[in-house]
This record gives structure tokens, sequence and C-alpha cells, in this order.
């Protein structure tokens, strides 16, 4: 006990010493996901808020032939432009989002009654026009509604007579629901918390204790290596929870600076939910300090652990991907699978839903689990003759 | 003591250590000599619990090494050939890490701290950042760390690699005030002056096998060279490896 104190005690006041350890597990690690998430967050809420206010600007081709309908469209807020010669390659090369062509002989179908036909040119491989697309699109739907409905009251019958089937949509989400679908990418951040507090130390305690050449000299002292083992990993777990605790906090502040409330989501980072992810989370971080100290243990050398480390570093992604491109059902076994049950109770968190006990027990133990096999592990490997010797 | 007894050690297929026996008594110093390559790193990595030999049997302070690692390692003080500081810590607190790692209480570390700075006469360096030592700096800071403990048996490494002639010197001194306390001291080294110069006794090593053991005027005497380096490429039948 007092060997393993000793190591911690000492490995931890070396890395404090560390500007690069430091930068990295107590700075850049925990906040760069928050500032990165409340920048995006923010430019894609606002842009959104303003699309849907704002007036549209469409280049219209043949205004002239239909007159009443652009009046009409103007009113709910389009604002036509002077039309272009080549609208195709203006969409293309995104001078314009989209582009309305009303034909020459628009005015003569829609004085026989039948279908008058306009055109809407735009390129939907380009991300950012869809907004546009829909709202004119609607506009003119509802235009078209509106003047068919018109022509049957002048015939004398009910306009209910085009719509023998209305939808009424009773969608079920909860403000805080919605909001946890646009997070779900959250969970990641924490974990490459985790990962990145740890990392540096990993990397330093092990490989690169064997390529500055002072593991020969600590192993040469009476003390069993697992002991050091321990000590070395206490470093860890020290550095990459405090590195968490700050993810967590910079979330919460951060958490208000979203004006999620505009677009009708609410989302609660408070004291509960970053309390209830600290706690399912604290197995992570010994698992995780476990896999880069035994990662780390089979490189000759700083660099070459941090290379393998990079590639480490994906795997707690996967369940990420994963659940974001194709959303499963959450069932109860996921909560008995390290990472994916973090993943998805912290999505469930995000959702407003509240974990039950059990499943909180589940993430726990099926992490404490996994921990302790790849402490284990780690410690079978830190025996190795091998891993001493550096050169 | 230390006592060697038939030392197998190999490496895939390169035999690095292939049959070594020799006694370092207490109150001598012993040279491990030898060209680069011969084995003597690898020969010490046993002694001092690194390495587990193929075949062959250690006794330091008569306790086998198989069978009690971690006592042998309490009354051994090890330079190894990596020095190793850590250099974010001052020299005192590298010296001060390997002293409670000895399990030693904190007015011995002090004590024995104290004694060391000022018998290396490093207390101008001991409470600076090990980054930037000189080499000389580096192996006095890895010394002090190795003997904290009051050991008393003390394996160097090439402890004198690299350092210049006023620091060779007081290396030189300091081995033969480990002797006069009655320690057993072991050493490598492929420089014959230093071998000549210090020790009571010669285990030359070649090719993992001992070419020789004897005392400096033994050795002269057996090859019939007066002069010890020629006498040493006699023994191992090559110049080849060889550094003066």
């Amino acid at each position: 006990m007092k060997t393993t104190l000793t190591v911690f005690l000492k490995e931890v006041k070396e890395n404090l010493r560390d500007r690069r350890t430091i930068m990295s597990a107590l700075i850049f690690g925990p906040l760069i996901g928050p500032l990165l998430f409340v920048m995006i967050m923010n430019v894609v809420l606002t842009r959104e808020l303003n699309k849907a206010d704002q007036p549209i600007k469409v280049p219209v081709i043949g205004a002239q032939y239909a007159p009443n309908m652009i009046a009409a469209l103007k009113q709910q807020g389009l604002v036509p432009q002077r039309a272009m010669a080549d609208p195709e390659t203006a969409v293309r090369d995104r001078t314009a989002e989209v582009v309305l062509r009303i034909p020459k002989d628009f005015d003569k179908s829609w004085h026989k009654g039948e279908s008058a036909q306009v055109e809407l040119i735009y390129d939907s491989s380009q991300s950012d026009t869809g907004g546009s697309v829909d709202r004119l699109k609607r506009m003119l739907e509802g235009y078209s509604r509106h003047q068919g409905a018109m022509r049957l009251v002048a015939r004398g019958l009910s306009p209910t007579m085009m719509v023998p089937v209305s939808v009424d949509d009773r969608d079920q989400s909860t403000p805080q629901s919605r909001a946890g679908q646009l997070f779900a990418i959250m969970p990641y951040f924490f974990i490459l918390t985790i990962f990145m507090g740890g990392m540096y130390l990993a990397i330093d305690l092990t490989a690169g204790e064997r390529e500055r050449q002072s593991l020969e000299p600590l192993f040469a002292n009476p003390v069993p290596r697992w002991k050091i083992l321990l000590g070395k990993l206490g470093a860890i777990y020290v550095f990459s929870l405090a590195s968490l605790l700050i993810c967590v906090t910079a979330f919460g502040v951060c958490g208000t600076f979203i004006p999620a409330e505009r677009l009708g989501m609410l989302i609660d980072l408070g004291p509960a939910f970053a309390g209830q992810v600290l706690l399912i989370m604290v197995p992570l971080v010994m698992l995780l300090a476990a896999l880069q100290t035994l990662v780390a243990a089979f490189a000759k050398s700083y660099r070459e652990a941090q290379t393998y480390l990079s590639i480490l570093m994906l795997v707690p992604a996967l369940p990420s991907v994963m659940l974001s491109a194709m959303p499963v059902k959450v069932a109860n076994w996921m909560y008995d699978v390290p990472l994916l049950g973090q993943q998805v109770g912290i999505t469930q968190l995000l959702r407003g839903e509240s974990l039950t006990m059990m499943e909180i027990a589940q993430c726990i133990v099926s992490g404490l689990v996994v921990a302790l096999l790849a402490t284990l592990v780690t410690a079978w490997v830190y025996r190795s003759e091998r891993l001493a010797i550096s050169a | 003591m230390i006592e060697v007894r038939d030392l197998h050690k190999h490496f895939g297929n390169v035999k690095a250590v292939d049959g070594v026996s020799f006694i370092a008594h207490d109150g001598e110093i012993t040279g491990l000599l030898g060209p680069n390559g011969a084995g003597k790193t690898t020969t010490l990595r046993m002694l001092y619990t690194l390495m587990r030999p193929d075949q062959g049997q250690v006794l330091v302070d008569t306790i086998d090494v198989a069978r009690d690692a971690e006592a042998v390692r309490r009354r051994l003080g090890v330079l190894p050939d990596a020095r190793g500081l850590y250099k974010r810590l001052t020299a005192r607190e590298n010296i001060e890490y390997f002293a409670r790692l000895q399990g030693m209480d904190e007015a011995r570390i002090r004590a024995r701290r104290d004694q060391l700075i000022a018998a290396l006469d490093m207390a101008d360096i001991a409470n600076r950042r090990t980054e930037g030592f000189s080499q000389g700096q580096r192996v006095k800071t890895a010394i002090a760390r190795a003997l904290v403990h009051d050991p008393n048996n003390v394996i160097l490494d090439e402890p004198t690699n690299g350092l210049d002639v006023m620091a060779t010197r007081s290396m030189r001194r300091f081995m033969r005030q480990l002797k006069e306390e009655g320690r057993c001291v072991l050493f490598s080294s492929h420089i014959m002056q230093e071998v000549a110069a210090l020790c009571d006794r010669i285990v030359v090593i070649a090719h993992g096998r001992v070419v020789a053991d004897e005392s400096p005027e033994a050795l002269r005497a057996q090859t019939g060279e007066a002069n010890l380096e020629d006498a040493f490429v006699k023994i191992i039948g090559s110049e080849e490896g060889l550094a003066a």
C-alpha cells in the first residue's frame, strides 16, 4: 500500500510539472468538446431560426407570366430576384440556392383549368439549400391548394371533396427528447475526454519510462511490480477523472448558452445529470487506464505508443457511430456492455429519462469486471522481462 | 558477497551468457572486464533480478535470487547501464523516491540523503531538476539514488562511462571508499587502466564465458605481459570490441 502510494504521489507530482500533460489532460481534452459543441450548436440553431423568419430571396424567370401567383408568394415572404440567363449553372456553382421558372404557357394552361407547370431548379447535393427549397415548395403547394379550393367553391362544391383523408400530427416527443436526438454525439465527448485525460500519462508512465530507461533502475527496488503498476494506474485515474469532471462541468455551464428552447427543445446538463454521468463513467476511467497502459507496454518508444493509442481511441467511437447510424431500440442487455452501456445511459439521460438503480448498477458492475480483467492482463504483461529492457 | 554459479542466458539463437561463475567478496572491488557485447550487462542484470537465468544460481549474502528476489534487491545497490533519472524531478526528489520504495522511514531518508549528497559532492545540484544535467551529474545522482538504502553489495554497470577525467577520478575515489566501508563492490568496464587501478580481482568475460579470474598481478604473470592491456588482448584472443 505504501509502495503504491509512493509511486502514485511521485507520478502525479512529476506530471503536474509537465506542461504538455496538463494542457492535454486538463485544458484541451475536457474543454474542446464543450466549446466546439456550443459553437456548432449556435451556428446551426441560429441559422435555422433565421431562415424560418426571414424573407427568402429567389430568382424568378418568367415572373410576368404569373403576376397573381407572384403577388401571393410575395405575401408569404418571397422576394423575387432578377432572372439569370443560365439558372442551372447558377444553382450548381451556388450563386443561387433555388431558382423558380415559370413557362410562357403558364397563363394559357391556367385559364383552361389545366395543371399549370412551374419548375424549381436546385441542387440537392448542396446541403444548405434544403431549407429554402422546402419553404418555396410549401409556399407553392399552399398557393395551389388555395386556388384549387377557390375553383371548387366557384363551381358549388365543398373544398373538403379534395381532401378525402386529412392527417393530423400528434408528435409524442418532449422538448427534452428532441434535444436528446440532437445531442447524440455527446456521450462520445465524455468518453474521449477520459481517454485524452489519461493518454499522455499512460504513455509517459510506461513507454516513456522505458524510453528514458528509468524502468530498469525502478524495478531494481525491492517492491513487486504490480504495486508499482497500481500506483501508476492510480495517477492515470486521477488525471482522467479530473478531466472528466472539468468536461462535465463545462458542459453544464455551456448548456445554458445553447438557445435550444427557441427551437422548442429543453436541455438539462445540471448537477443531477453530471452526477449520474460521473457515476456510470468511473468504471470506464479504470478500464481505459488499464487498456492504455497495456497498449503502451507493448511500445518501445513514446512515439510508437502514441501511434497505437490513437488507433485505440477509435474503439470507443464505435458505439457512438453505430447508434447514430442505425438508431436501435434500447435493450436491457446494452447496459451490460461497457462503452455501449455508458453511451446508451447518457443518451437516455439527455432525453430527460431517468436511469433506474438497476441500469446504473449494470453499467458499473460490467465496467468494473472488464476493468479488473484488463488490469490483470496488464499486470501480467508488466511482469515480463522484456518490459524493463530498453536497449 | 555475491556468488555466481554457472549462469546461462540466451536470446533467440544468441548465447549472451554461457556458463559464467565467480565470487565477489566483501571489502573488495571486483571488476568485470570484457569487450562490448561480451555479456557483462546481461550477467549483471541477472544479478539484480531484472532477468531470470536460463540456468545457474546467484547468491547475494547467501540468499538465493531465485528464492527471494525482493530480499536480494534490498541488499543490492544498483547503478544500471541505463541511468534513467526522472528529469522533471530534482536530484533530491529522485533520491527520495527510491528511498521510499526501499521502505525507509522519513528520518532515515533525510539523514542518508544528506550524507550521500555530501559524499558525492553534489550539494550545488541537489535542488535542480535533473533535466539538462551533465553526464557526471547524472551518474552522481543515479549512484546516490542506488545507495540510499545503505546496501552491503554495490553493482555498478560501466560507472565511468562518458565521464571526464575529473569525474572519473572522483568516481574511483568513491568506489574505494565503498570498499573501505567493507562493502562488496562489483563493477563492469571495458577500460584496462580503470580495472588495473581499482580492482582486487578481475573477472574477464569474452563471448559469454569467464576466460580469466585473477588478481591484476596474477593476470600479468599468467600472460607474461607486463602491460595489462596486452594481457587482456591475449586472454580474449582478439582486439575486437576493444576500447581503451
